[in-house]
């Protein structure tokens, strides 16, 4: 009953939320505040008092919703949800401290959204069924698309409405899909039922197979986002507020990486071997492209927001190596991602809060009025370049190392990224931190809230750094049983072979 | 405990000091960050000498000392710890780089009194020890390659230390991207030889490579191809040796430290230690001798065209690396290696020699302006002149001498040696000698154009005079067959490197010898001519186009700058916005022009609706009369 707990306190922390806000402004923050470091602290206390993280599932919730179309509410919890609960946690805490000064209006109604958000989100990431996945994949959608529109930058209305349209058209090809397989299963074992282990290893033709994974493709891939359909991204980043951006980047943008790792995968074992190449393809396009766009970027936010492009084509480059080393870096990438673009955006909205800015032209020489900030912003320019010591670059490391496993070209042509991560990422120091002073800006250092914030970050992204092993061993079971499902299923290899194909041989 | 963990200690203790000076240094005094940030170096300094020690005693039993301190990466077949190994190798960069960075933390002291930086200094510096620390003592790849970007990430800090000036921060951003360049490349290498082995450990990997792999063979070649872009890149030689000259934009102590002593040899360190590798490629191993020698003569032209001061000594580090490149090459490990603890402390000498002149000359770094120092600063002139004196390789007395001219004698006498490379070696000794010489007799001699506005303290001199000391007698611990046939150093090395092969061309030395002290010797004559006696004779070269091209580095900048950077500049100008989100803007233009279209329909008059709807009454019976 955990899980349901966990989801339960979050949307009634929502609703409290949005009521107190009619009494003061303090209370519906202290509310959200109290709702997720209960979930924390619930979860944290739940896996220690487990024996071993060495079961495929550590806790299972299954229960009847709509038994006559085959619909249940079943949630449950391995390694990999595990770690994305604890991240969604942790940054749900994060985006609240960061929004205490900068949600001025409607606060009860903002911490609504946002807890409904995170609901949405780790519901996302405990669904066994597929109704209940999309399900809480909608109930991410609306409160998102109010918390761009109404406590967003000056061009807040259009970008929420092009983070609407583009998720909720790629969500519907998932549902059209979702209803497919359904469908399918159905009549060829007489079971209709929406529930995940069941539709494990549906037997389908491989056209049937191929249309349905693309349907589900659609919506994960959006959502990462993939190259050419992220411009939803950098409008919905550069204009959310803060905890907008934080929210989207590091948890939002996961649940795409989350759904192939769950559901694409597993549920279409030769189709998505037979994407590989695409994928692998779409991958290195999304780094690269990303990279060369976060390069030409003058707004602060945007240039972060395309460096997530970049960096979510390491996801999907791992996603379709299949192997373990690579799916091990998809994980930690997911982590270290949310940690470090998060610190960029809670950087980039300390700045705006003081300058009134987000106009890189406009910066330059701040480390002298704001060292502390300089050294955040150093160590996260840093940890987006891949240096090694910080959790980023196990990531990446093993995403490559993983690629190159499966295509040596394609993970040699990924490499490039490193290159241009650096180019971009020292731009960033440099525009902002560097150089003459531009303005003559005026400000204070870090405060003491700001300082907490910004330094829990950095011990995290340096702990994964170090000791990786807390993440690797956590997902590896999980992992695993990913990749055992995927080649249980996959009758045909022969169709993994193509032009692009080029496997390391020895 | 075993003795054996205390070589964790090593970099541990500058990391800790890091840390330190990091999170509580703006509670400390001036006083206090020096002596956490120079004491740190010290202790470690003194560690390295008690392990060194204990390590000759345990010699030849025990040849490395390993420590496994704990399990950092375990994902699939990928199982890598954070454990560190020393053997004769790692020793010999250990102990430069401790005594020689120890010196120079001492210097930095007096060098930066007067920073405000200071404290930021100093935690840089001493993550760059512990870095560079890790780096020579990493028992696998990927926690050498830990170390290797983290020594580049202090050079970058370091070189953009005074980051109100732009310049500065383009140096060092130059210095970090071209150094990634390399370092990409040998991350693939690195990912050839884990997929290939299925481990990360350097000396099983050596021991597999050298099992598995037939000489010559293509993925041995393309292995240390990959290997050797990572090395050319840290160490600045052809085509990655741009960035150097510009990153004298640092403190002085820096340029000692990390762009002449320690961080630019690392290329070195890593192919000695992956020598197995490099000798199953034998054309990249060939290719090492001819960078090598390319280098030293590219860089020795440019030296002799410099103005700046720093930078000259920039482009002699170019050269001198150029030289352990070359013995690299010729498969004349321990000669490389000797070079390069001899080159650390005449090189941190010069630099630190020249740090005190701009210094005391108010930041002038122009030679030209400078001149007659010899009577105002009579100790940084007779160790400037000593470090010059082992830079030209003079004979007998200096340490150059010594290493300098084992790698040439090898570079004609070993087995992959020839002629040639000898010829360039020789031409480089005596370029040397005659850029060595015309600071000497520019600086200090002649009329004096800038008074020293103090004088240097004590702090800064100490290491200087006991770097000259070294620079003199650091060559004794390997004397030539020729005379006195004293072989310590090489017989420490060889533990870990294979043993150079000779040809049998009879016992020439002597002759080699001679002959390069007589070009170390004519070359300062002829510095003594042209720069001092008449200075007119080299006024004229001084203006010509020669001249300016050596002084741009052989242009090399202008040809990256046209090949590279502008058409990535105009790449990402020309797509500022993104031109996907054309489809997007399209998208929504053709859902306002749909929009306006149907509206026509929408205009409110009944018999146009009452017309419509006949229409297509009409249509429908017609399609069901007619089915």
């Amino acid at each position: 009953m955990i899980l349901f707990y966990l989801i339960a306190i979050l949307l009634g922390g929502a609703f409290l939320s949005w009521m107190a806000g009619r009494l003061s402004a303090a209370l519906p923050r202290i509310i959200s505040l109290v709702a997720l470091t209960a979930d924390l602290i619930l979860i944290v206390a739940f896996v220690l008092q487990l024996d071993t993280l060495n079961n495929k599932w550590l806790v299972d919730l299954n229960a009847d919703w709509i038994p006559k179309f085959g619909i249940s509410f079943h949630l449950a919890l391995d390694g990999l949800s595990l770690l994305m609960l604890i991240l969604t946690f942790f940054l749900g805490i994060i985006s609240i401290i960061i929004s205490w000064k900068e949600i001025k209006v409607r606060v009860g109604f903002f911490h609504f959204n946002l807890l409904l958000i995170l609901a949405g989100i780790i519901g996302v990431f405990l669904s066994l069924d597929l109704f209940l996945f999309y399900f809480f994949w909608e109930l991410m959608l609306v409160p998102m698309y109010f918390l761009i529109g109404i406590w967003g930058h000056e061009k807040r209305i259009a970008a929420s409405f092009k983070f609407f349209l583009y998720t909720q058209a790629s969500g519907l090809l998932m549902f059209i899909a979702i209803l497919a397989l359904y469908f399918v299963h159905g009549r060829s074992t007489g079971v209709y039922t929406f529930d995940y282990m069941q539709l494990l290893g549906t037997q389908m033709g491989y056209t049937t197979e191929l249309l349905i994974m693309l349907g589900f493709l659609a919506a994960f891939l959006v959502k990462l986002p993939v190259v050419p359909l992220h411009n939803w991204l950098p409008d919905a980043h550069s204009e959310a507020p803060t905890a907008g951006s934080l929210i989207l980047a590091a948890l939002l943008l996961k649940t795409g990486a989350y759904g192939l790792l769950r559901f694409v995968v597993p549920l279409f074992p030769s189709a998505s071997v037979s994407f590989a190449p695409i994928g692998m393809l779409l991958g290195v396009v999304g780094i690269l492209y990303g990279a060369k766009l976060a390069f030409a970027q003058t707004d602060l936010k945007r240039l972060v927001a395309y460096t997530s492009v970049s960096h979510m084509g390491f996801v999907i480059l791992g996603v379709f190596s299949f192997n373990e080393i690579a799916y091990q870096g998809v994980v930690m990438q997911m982590i270290a991602h949310a940690i470090s673009t998060g610190a960029l955006f809670i950087l980039a909205g300390q700045l705006y809060e003081r300058t009134h800015t987000r106009d890189l032209n406009k910066m330059g020489g701040l480390w002298e009025t704001a060292p502390v900030m300089g050294a955040v912003g150093l160590i996260f320019a840093m940890a987006s370049l891949g240096l090694p010591g910080l959790g980023n670059f196990i990531a990446e490391l093993l995403i490559l190392l993983g690629a190159f496993k499966a295509n040596v070209f394609m993970s040699c042509l990924a490499s490039v990224g490193l290159i241009a991560a650096t180019i971009y990422s020292l731009r960033i120091v440099q525009k902002i931190f560097l150089g003459k002073k531009i303005t003559d800006w005026k400000f204070n250092d870090l405060t003491i809230r700001e300082k907490i914030v910004s330094a829990s970050l950095v011990i995290i992204i340096v702990w994964l750094g170090i000791f990786p092993r807390t993440v690797l061993n956590t997902a590896k079971p999980a992992l695993q049983k990913t990749l055992e499902v995927q080649k249980e299923n996959n009758n045909d290899n022969n169709k993994t072979e193509s032009i692009l194909d080029l496997r390391f041989k020895n | 405990m075993e003795k054996s963990t205390f070589i964790a200690l090593l970099p541990a203790i500058p990391l800790f000091s890091f840390l330190v000076l990091a999170l509580f240094g703006n509670k400390l005094s001036r006083k206090a960050t020096g002596f956490i940030g120079a004491g740190s170096i010290g202790i470690v300094a003194l560690l390295t000498l008690i392990i060194a020690t204990e390590f000759f005693h345990s010699l030849p039993q025990i040849k490395t000392y390993t420590v496994v301190v704990w399990e950092w990466i375990n994902a699939g077949n990928l199982k890598v710890n954070i454990s560190f190994s020393l053997d004769s190798l790692s020793l010999v960069f250990c102990f430069v780089i401790t005594f020689v960075g120890f010196l120079i933390h001492l210097y930095s002291i007096a060098f930066m009194a007067k920073d405000e930086g200071i404290k930021r200094f100093f935690a840089y510096m001493n993550l760059f020890v512990a870095s560079m620390l890790i780096l020579v003592l990493a028992d696998n790849i990927l926690l050498l390659y830990l170390g290797w970007e983290g020594v580049g990430l202090c050079s970058y800090l370091l070189i953009g230390f005074w980051y109100k000036e732009p310049a500065n921060g383009y140096a060092a951003r130059k210095a970090f991207i071209i150094t990634r360049i390399g370092d990409t490349a040998m991350i693939i290498g690195i990912f050839i030889l884990f997929i290939t082995f299925g481990t990360v450990n350097i000396h099983e990997l050596m021991q597999l490579a050298s099992a598995k792999w037939a000489s010559g063979s293509s993925i041995a070649v393309i292995t240390a191809a990959l290997l050797l872009c990572g090395a050319l890149g840290k160490s600045a030689q052809l085509p990655l040796q741009t960035w150097l000259p510009d990153a004298m934009a640092g403190p002085s102590p820096v340029s000692a430290l990390i762009h002449a002593a320690t961080m630019v040899t690392a290329g070195v360190y890593l192919i000695a230690r992956t020598n197995m590798l490099f000798s199953l490629a034998p054309v990249v191993q060939f290719a090492i001798a001819i960078i090598g020698a390319l280098t030293l003569l590219i860089a020795g032209f440019s030296a002799l065209a410099q103005h700046d001061l720093k930078r000259i000594l920039a482009y002699s580090t170019i050269s001198q690396i150029g030289y352990m490149f070359l013995a690299l090459g010729v498969g004349a490990w321990s000669a490389a290696i000797f070079h390069f603890m001899i080159h650390a402390f005449f090189k941190a000498l010069l630099f630190l020699g020249a740090g005190v002149v701009i210094l005391v000359l108010d930041e002038e770094h122009d030679i030209f302006k400078m001149g007659g120092l010899r009577k105002k600063m009579p100790v940084v002139f007779w160790t400037f002149l000593i470090g010059s004196a082992s830079l030209s390789a003079l004979p007998l007395i200096t340490a150059g001498f010594y290493s300098k001219d084992q790698i040439l004698w090898f570079a004609y006498s070993s087995e992959s040696g020839s002629l040639w490379l000898w010829i360039a070696g020789i031409v480089g000794a005596f370029l040397t000698a005659l850029y060595s010489f015309r600071m000497i007799f520019i600086v200090f001699f002649g009329e004096s154009k800038t008074l020293p506005s103090f004088n240097a303290g004590k702090l800064m001199t100490v290491p200087l005079v006991i770097l000259a000391v070294l620079s003199l007698i650091g060559g004794f611990v390997e004397l030539p067959e020729s005379f006195g046939n004293f072989h310590p150093f090489s017989k420490l090395i060889e533990n870990v490197l294979p043993v150079v092969l000779i040809k049998d061309i009879g016992n020439l030395e002597i002759l080699f010898q001679l002959l390069s002290a007589v070009i170390a010797l004519t070359g300062v004559y002829l510095a003594y001519i042209i720069y001092f006696k008449k200075p007119s004779l080299s006024a004229s070269f001084n203006h010509s186009h020669l001249n300016r091209f050596f002084e741009k580095g052989w242009g090399f900048d202008k040809l990256y700058d046209t090949l590279i950077v502008v058409p990535v500049v105009w790449l990402s100008e020309i797509d500022k916005n993104d031109f996907f989100d054309w489809m997007n803007i399209g998208l929504s233009k053709l859902a306002l022009l749909l929009n306006s279209l149907f509206s026509i329909t929408q205009n409110g008059k009944l018999r146009w609706y009452l017309m419509s709807f006949v229409i297509g009454i009409a249509f429908i019976l017609t399609f069901m009369l007619y089915k």
